[in-house]
Formats: structure tokens, C-alpha cells, sequence
């Protein structure tokens, strides 16, 4: 494997970064090394230096970052001593780049084709037409759909999914011996991911091209990667096999971020996840011994005073690790057993929320002209006769990717949007469609917690006055008392109390996403909305805060709408689970059920899309073809039959599919009959797999 | 730099009276058409009045108008714009169209049509400026508004009950203040040239004020014998228009540094 086939090696690389008069050192030493046609994946938390570590394999590093010590070679070249044209030469031959938001780097105001051609043109003079064809070409090799409409398209005319294969494609028109894949799917719904993924696994079939995937989750690349290397706080704590990995993990850092990620029928009662405690630290206050010894369940006395060396416990694997001998012999489990499993007492019977025949839309608007020449009004119907109910302190999940209507959902029944048909109560009482006239009592009842944590908080007051705002609105605290109660609300998110002085801009992602938390609990509704509460956050972050929002649930006995495009996720929090797409719903019923055949086509592909964390694991492949249709014209029939890959026929384009219920309580809303879709189907998952590890 | 120079010819203003070895009008009858020298430090202009303090008094006319001006507009500017962009709706499309078909004349045009009609006066240049202005800091704290009103941070206050003077002024306020401070400077830096403008062509403050764009249309008719008459006021102008924009870059330095 070594040798002339190398295409990347790095060697003792230390990569830092000046911050004002400080020298800041984001990797140090880091060995890897790529052979020819190799996949491998490069994982590590927010913070970790692995997104360092790609920009100094692509040789850019900004105005303040530097090769301290070491090099990188690609095919042979050392990255470290070339002038910039000697670089851009290498750019434009051998190394390829795409990452992680493709919106910000494809440019707006020029067609997609055009730029594609223009990368082709860097290496060779083409004429225009045969650019043109050897462009739609490789649209046609990362699976474009409609290759001819995507080449004069504008970047905002496509979706995310498609940008991200138009900067697969621009990588690959130059075929390159390396390419670097910066979190490609991390801004991606998981069904757009899983098709990536799969374009990613093609490619590296053919063995033409090495692939460095780089990501925070490490169940993403289980399935694509021939080797995993795992980065903490900027140094290489594990590399192996991935199968060896993901069999037995040596290092405890490791063994956390697998149990970070929900399996899919993984649930909070049976066996809820470990995560890792603590945060990555500063890299101006790393610890002097083990780095990673103030999170590790394993810990010893030897830890915090000698620093681990880099070692190879088995040819082909490297660990940096005391207790490596332990754990591969077998008599330590790395696992964290910090979180005993957490058991909601929900009363489905005890009605608590109910949503009646719900629809929200939004008006298109009309140029003047348009309106004039009296062109109708036209709306865009974002949900559609939805009706919904949750009991006391039950978790009702819902699912599905954007543009299913399920944030919309959300936002009519807390008011932010209008709803324009249907009723929404609340303990009975009926709730007004809009926020202005629904009384104090209502809006102390209802809360919610959005998707991005760099919203959560307004930068410019402190938390504690964040805090203090519904305790004095909304439950009619007292100064001093609001004060006192907003240090309860961070301890019960388990920040520390002195946060009450502190501005957003000094907390994390995760931290903020706390505070948002005890923002919502503070006057202890009785249902909490979570609208992609945790979809913005490191794997680690997400199961700390999925299991914190559980522990509250517990504490102010409340019920919960849980909405998450991962069904993974929303399977280990909800009693209940509806699925949706293009408004309506598809499925609904038990969460353990939502894991087994029969279930709706949607749901299907859906579950097929969540990539299993372990490579051993069998997935059946089913794929949408095609986007979700436009919200304006809308199909009749069934919404689903554009996409669904169990198309009847006529009947499904024709006729409204009706309710099929099964004896086990789920509802499916499709014209196969249930007795078809249970022969035909097989479960996604395999349910024994997961009951034996928590038995374990 | 900005502000050190600004300050000066903030203290200047206020001090003239004391600091102005003659009067504005007083004319040294034996002292006419003087070049500069140690007695008048910028001369004397063909009316035989000192041009040194004349310009020192004329300083405080244009901190009144201007800044008066100026102030009035942010302060009603930001009010409309908060609010428009927070309510939307028809009101704040009635309100914008309005606006752009102001902003869509050129101010000075816009400044001779009100003169043309109120009358030359000091309260009419002051209402030039608030006019002229209002639809231009609307603009920008709307804009702002708008980015920061669809914000989670936001839409959960409205959760919790908030009223919407409070969203506005304690959440929605703080991340218009940056924009509107600097924004604030500029328009300051331009009313004192319009101000002067208007004085220049005749229709502003009227004679004999010590208004510097005055003094310098005076000081054209005899620019060949009293040039210096010119060149002072005209100096002063354009050596505090460059200190206030001196002044607002550094204000956005500061507020870029915070955030």
C-alpha cells in the first residue's frame, strides 16, 4: 500500500494558527496515509482540527494559519514548500475540494453549467460544445436527474441535494488522484444524504480516485470508508480498518461518538444514549497528560499524568491510549454507563392537545400587473387536513424532510403562523389561529425551541435576562425571584449559575440550545414544541441534549411534538410517530412500530435512508427519485405517487389513497393493501441486534 | 483623528461667542478687505466684517441646524422604521413606495421645492433636513429589522407574551443601534453640507447670519480682491464634513470590533 501508490501522506504535521499575539497549535503531529482508489473517513467533534487538517491537505490555510512542523505530500509532492501558482497547478490536477455548504460555493449570479465548464477549461482548451457535452456527462455520473435543465439552472434553482452533486461533478472533472469531502451531507435532509452517500460509495468503486471524508458522525461513513481515523482536540487518537473499528473500538473517545448515534428502533427506555460528557477543550487550555482524560469514563490516575504515545496494538491499527490492553483483551467496556435508561409515564388517555383538520398556507405574491389582469391568487399549501393528538407528558414525533409542511405544523399550532382552516385545544380550550389573541394562560401552556442554536439567544442581552423574561411575563415573578428561579432554570440544564452574566456569543452551539431549553421550561408547559431542536448539533451534543430533553419532560410533566427529518432521532424520543410529506400524513401510530413492516412507502425510504452505524449492517436500498414536488401545483392523488417506488398505477395518481388501520393501532395513508405491504417489505432494522447490546 | 477633529469644532461652536475677538456683523470700517495677518487672522471681507470670527460664529449655526436636523430625523426615521418593518403588511408597503418616491428626487431638488414653497428661513432649512433624511433612516432600520424579526430569539419572546414595544425597543433595537449610529454620522456630515448648499444658493439662512455656505456665495462675488473670504468658510466645510466621516468609520470600526 505504501510506496509509489501513496497519493497522500502526512507526516508529523503540526498546523497553528496566530491569534492576536498568541500561537495556537489546531493539529499536532498527525500521520495518515491514503493509498490509491482508498476511501477514508476523517472523524472528530466540532472543534476537533479536522476541517484544519483538510484545508492543509488542499495547502490552504488563510492569512493566519502555518505548517508549524511536518509536510503533506500529495502524489509524491510536497504541499508545504510550493509558490502559489505551483499550487494552483496542483488544484487544478490532483486535488479536489467540496465543501460542507455548497450555496456558499457555487457562485449566484452565474448558470451551474458555465462554472463546471470553466473548471474543465482550467486544464484544457475545449470548444464550448464539446465542453458543454463532457459537463452534462459527469451531471450524468453523480445522477443528476435532468442534466440539460441543471447546466442552465442559477444555483438558487436547484436544491441542496443537487448543488452538492454539481460540486461533486466540478470536483471530479478534473479527475483528480485525491478528493476531500468536508461534511458534504451535514446540511443535508438524511433521504438527500443517503443519495450523496451512495454517489460517494460509486465513485470509490471504480478505484480511481482516494477520498478523505470528513465528518462529525461517524455512522455516515461506516458503510463507505475503507479505513476511519478519529481526531480529538487536533490529534490523531485512532486510526484503523473500518470494520475493526466499529467492531471494537480501542480508544474511549471513539467508543462515545458510536454511542452518541441513535440506531434506528433505538429508544430512551430500553437503552438510552451514553454520549460523552464535557466538551473539547480550548486549544489554549488543553490538558497537559491525556487530552482527553477530563471526558473519559475510564480514566485513571495514570492519565492525568503521562501522556499517551501513539501506539499499534495490532498491525494496521494505531491507538493513543493507556487502557488500550484492557480493552482489547476484553475487560473494560469503553462504554459510558452514566445514563440509566429514562422512562416517561406518558397518559395517552388523558387528552391534553388536539389538532383537527389543520391547513396552513401561504399566499404567492402577485406583481401588480398580475393582480390587474385579475391572475388568481395563488397560495402555497404547506399542510393539508392534518389532525393530530397528545396526551398528558406523551411524546408525539414527527417526521419528515423540508418541505413536508412539519415545521409549519408546528408554527400554526403555537400560533407564529396563521392556520387557515381547523381547530387546535389545548387542555380543552380552543386556541385562536393567531398569537395576539390567545390569552396568558394559553401561551404559558405552549413552548417552543427552534432548529438553529445561533438563534436561540438574542446576542445582545445576557442570559439571565433571557431568562427572566417569561418568569416575570408569563408566570408574574418578582424581580428578585425571577433572579433566583433563572439560576434554578441553568442548573436544571445543567449549566453553572454564574452563566445568568454571560452574552450568547461566549456559550456554544450546544450551551445555547441549554438556555434555550430552560427559556421554554420556565413556565412549565404542558407541551413543549422542539422543532429541529438538535438536527444543528455535533452527534455528541444531540444525544446529551435528546436526553436532557427527556429528564425535563420528566421534571415539569409535560408532553412533547418532537420534529426531526432524522426518524432515527425522532424514534428515540416519541410515544408516537406521523410522518409526513407534502402536508399530509402518511403514516401514523406506536413509535416500537414505526420500525417494522407494514409501513407507508414514505416511510420506508425514509428508514432506508438513515445510515446504519455499523458496517456489518445490511440496509435494504430504497431511494426516492426526483425532488419533492412544488407546494403550488400540487399532485392529485396520492402527493406521494411523483416519487414513490411502489407506484400502483392509475389508481395512484387518480384516487385520494384511503386510512388503512392495522390491529396494532398504526394508520397508513396508501392504496396497497396492508396484507401487500407487509409481504413485500422487510424491516429496516434488525430489532434483536439492539435488544442484546442493551442487555449487555 | 475623526473624533479629536470633531471635538474641536464641537468646543469651537460652543465657545465662539467668547473665543470671537469681533462681532459677526461688526464692521472695522478701517480694517476692509485686510489679507490675513496677526490682527485678523483670516482677513477681512469686502464688507470690512472679520472673517476669523465669523467663521467661529457661523460654527454654532451649523451644529444647530444640522445637528438639530439630524437628530429629528434619525429619532423619527427609527421610530417609522421599527415599526413598519415589525408590522408589515399593507401599511409598511404604503409607507416604503411612498419613501422611494421621495428618495427617488434628488435632495437638493427636493430641499429648493419645500423652500420654494415654506419660505427662506432657518426653521424651513431645518425641516429640509428632517424631511429629506427621514425616508433614508427609515430605510436602513427597516432593513434591519426585518433580518432580526424572523429570528428564534424573537419569535419565542412572542411566545412568552411580550408586547410589541417591548420587542422592539429591548430585543429588536440593540441590533439596529450599530447601523443607526454610523448611519447617524453620515447624515449628520451630509445635512451640514446641504445646510451650507442652501446657504450657497441663496435660499437657505439669510443674510447678513454668519452662515458659512453664506459667506462663501458672499465671498464669490469678490473672490479677485478678498479670496481668503472664500477659502476659510469653505475650509471649514469641508475640514468638518471630513471629520465627522472620519468619525463615523471609526464608529463602525468599534461596533464591528464588539460584535
Amino acid at each position: 500500500m505504501a510506496g509509489k501508490h501513496t497519493v497522500l501522506k502526512i507526516e508529523n504535521l503540526t498546523v497553528a494558527y496566530r491569534s492576536g499575539d498568541k500561537v495556537l497549535e489546531a493539529v499536532r503531529d498527525f500521520d495518515l496515509e491514503i493509498g490509491a482508489g482508498q476511501v477514508y473517513g476523517l472523524v472528530g467533534e466540532s472543534g476537533s482540527g479536522k476541517t484544519t487538517l483538510a484545508n492543509a491537505v488542499m495547502g490552504y490555510l488563510g492569512r493566519d494559519g502555518f505548517v508549524k512542523a511536518g509536510d503533506v505530500h500529495v502524489g509524491g509532492q510536497s504541499i508545504g514548500g510550493l509558490s502559489e501558482a505551483e499550487l494552483r497547478g496542483v488544484w487544478a490536477r490532483d486535488l479536489a475540494h467540496v465543501p460542507q455548504n455548497p450555496f456558499t460555493a457555487l457562485n449566484p449570479s452565474l448558470r451551474v453549467g458555465d462554472q463546471v465548464v470553466e473548471v474543465l477549461q482550467v486544464n484544457e482548451t475545449l470548444k464550448e460544445t464539446m465542453a458543454r457535452q463532457r459537463v452534462l456527462a459527469l451531471f450524468k455520473r453523480v445522477r443528476l436527474s435532468d442534466p440539460e435543465r441543471v447546466f442552465s439552472s442559477f444555483p438558487h434553482q436547484i436544491s441542496g441535494g443537487m448543488q452538492q452533486r454539481v460540486m461533486i461533478a466540478m470536483a471530479l472533472s478534473k479527475q483528480p488522484s485525491l478528493l476531500v469531502l468536508d461534511e458534504p451531507t451535514t446540511a443535508l435532509d438524511v433521504t438527500t444524504q443517503a443519495a450523496v452517500l451512495d454517489l460517494v460509495r460509486e465513485l470509490s468503486a471504480e478505484k480511481t480516485t482516494s477520498v478523505l471524508y470528513v465528518t462529525h458522525n461517524l455512522s455516515v461513513v461506516a458503510g463507505l470508508t475503507d479505513r476511519v481515523a478519529v481526531i480529538y482536540a487536533g490529534e490523531l487518537v485512532e486510526d484503523a480498518p473500518t470494520v475493526s473499528l466499529y467492531r471494537q473500538p480501542l480508544h474511549p473517545y471513539t467508543r462515545g461518538l458510536l454511542d452518541s448515534v441513535p440506531r434506528l428502533g433505538q429508544r430512551k427506555d430500553v437503552k438510552p444514549l451514553q454520549g460523552i460528557a464535557g466538551q473539547i477543550p480550548a486549544l489554549d487550555e488543553l490538558p497537559q497528560a491525556c487530552i482527553f482524560a477530563p471526558r473519559c469514563p475510564l480514566a485513571i490516575d495514570l492519565c492525568w499524568e503521562e501522556r499517551p504515545a501513539l501506539e499499534a496494538p495490532i498491525p494496521g491499527r494505531k491507538v493513543r491510549c493507556h487502557r488500550w490492553p484492557e480493552i482489547l483483551a476484553g475487560e473494560l467496556n469503553a462504554s459510558r454507563q452514566a445514563v440509566a435508561p429514562i422512562v416517561v409515564e406518558a397518559y395517552a388517555s388523558q387528552p391534553l392537545l388536539a389538532v383537527k383538520d389543520i391547513e396552513v398556507a401561504y399566499p404567492v405574491r402577485r406583481s401588480l400587473l398580475q393582480a390587474l389582469r385579475g391572475a388568481p391568487a395563488k397560495e402555497v399549501s404547506a399542510v393539508r387536513g392534518v389532525s393530530l393528538q397528545a396526551g398528558r407528558r406523551e411524546t408525539i414525533g414527527i417526521v419528515g424532510e423540508s418541505g413536508s409542511g412539519k415545521s409549519s405544523l408546528a408554527r400554526a399550532v403555537v400560533g407564529l403562523v396563521e392556520r387557515k382552516a381547523g381547530d387546535v385545544a389545548i387542555n380543552g380550550i380552543a386556541l385562536p389561529a393567531d398569537l395576539k389573541s390567545r390569552s396568558m394562560e394559553t401561551l404559558t401552556l405552549l413552548q417552543m425551541i427552534f432548529q438553529n442554536p445561533e438563534e436561540a439567544l438574542n446576542p445582545y442581552l445576557r442570559v439571565g435576562e433571557s431568562l427572566r423574561r417569561p418568569l416575570r411575563r408569563l408566570l408574574g415573578l418578582s424581580a428578585e425571584a425571577a433572579d433566583a428561579r433563572a439560576k434554578e432554570l441553568l442548573e436544571m440544564v445543567r449549566l453553572p449559575i454564574n452563566y445568568v452574566q454571560r452574552l450568547p456569543s461566549q456559550l456554544s452551539g450546544g450551551e445555547k440550545q441549554r438556555v434555550a431549553m430552560a427559556r421554554a421550561f420556565a413556565s412549565h408547559p404542558a407541551l413543549l414544541i422542539a422543532d429541529e431542536a438538535v438536527s444543528a448539533l455535533d452527534v455528541s451534543v444531540q444525544a446529551a441534549i435528546l436526553n436532557l430533553l427527556a429528564q425535563l419532560q420528566i421534571e415539569h410533566e409535560s408532553a412533547m411534538l418532537f420534529i426531526a427529518h432524522d426518524i432515527a432521532v425522532v424514534g428515540y424520543l416519541a410515544d408516537q410517530i406521523a410522518v409526513m410529506y407534502l402536508g399530509e400524513l402518511m403514516q401514523t401510530g406506536p413509535a416500537e412500530d414505526i420500525f417494522t413492516p407494514p409501513y407507508h412507502p414514505y416511510t420506508e425510504a425514509l428508514l432506508s435512508a438513515v445510515p446504519p452505524p455499523d458496517p456489518d449492517v445490511g440496509q435494504e436500498k430504497i431511494r426516492l427519485p426526483g425532488e419533492v414536488p412544488s407546494a403550488v401545483d400540487l399532485p392529485g392523488g396520492c402527493p406521494f405517487h411523483t416519487r414513490c417506488p411502489r407506484f400502483l398505477g392509475d389508481v395512484c395518481v387518480e384516487q385520494t389513497p384511503p386510512w388503512q388501520e392495522t390491529n396494532d393501532g398504526r394508520r397508513i395513508f396508501c392504496h396497497i393493501p396492508i396484507k401487500d405491504l407487509e409481504t413485500n417489505q422487510l424491516p429496516v432494522l434488525r430489532f434483536g441486534e439492539v435488544q442484546r447490546e442493551a442487555d449487555e | 483623528m475623526g473624533a479629536a477633529l470633531f471635538v474641536l469644532f464641537l468646543l469651537l461652536a460652543i465657545l465662539g461667542p467668547l473665543l470671537a475677538p469681533y462681532g459677526a456683523n461688526e464692521q472695522i470700517v478701517s480694517d476692509a478687505r485686510q489679507a490675513p495677518s496677526a490682527l485678523h487672522w483670516f482677513g477681512t471681507d469686502h464688507l470690512a466684517r472679520d472673517v476669523f470670527s465669523r467663521v467661529l460664529l457661523g460654527a454654532r449655526d451649523v451644529f444647530v441646524l444640522a445637528g438639530t436636523g439630524t437628530l429629528l430625523a434619525v429619532g423619527i426615521g427609527t421610530l417609522i422604521g421599527l415599526f413598519s418593518g415589525y408590522r408589515g403588511g399593507w401599511l409598511d408597503e404604503v409607507l416604503m413606495r411612498f419613501f422611494d418616491s421621495l428618495l427617488a428626487l434628488p435632495a437638493l431638488l427636493l430641499a429648493l421645492l419645500l423652500l420654494g414653497t415654506l419660505g427662506s428661513s432657518r426653521q424651513s432649512v431645518l425641516l429640509v433636513i428632517v424631511v429629506v433624511y427621514i425616508p433614508i433612516v427609515a430605510r436602513v432600520v427597516r432593513s434591519v429589522v426585518l433580518s432580526v424579526k424572523t429570528r428564534g430569539y424573537i419569535e419565542m419572546a412572542r411566545l412568552q407574551g411580550e408586547s410589541a414595544g417591548r420587542i422592539l425597543f429591548r430585543e429588536i433595537f440593540p441590533a439596529v443601534l450599530p447601523a443607526l449610529a454610523v448611519e447617524a454620522a453620515l447624515r449628520f456630515s451630509y445635512a451640514i453640507f446641504l445646510a451650507s448648499s442652501l446657504g450657497f444658493l441663496g435660499v437657505g439662512v439669510q443674510p447678513p447670519s454668519p452662515d458659512w455656505g453664506l459667506m462663501v456665495k458672499e465671498a464669490r462675488d469678490a473672490v479677485s480682491q478678498t479670496p481668503w473670504a472664500l477659502w476659510f468658510p469653505a475650509g471649514a466645510i469641508s475640514l468638518l464634513v471630513v471629520s465627522v466621516n472620519l468619525l463615523a468609520d471609526g464608529l463602525k470600526r468599534v461596533f464591528q470590533v464588539e460584535r
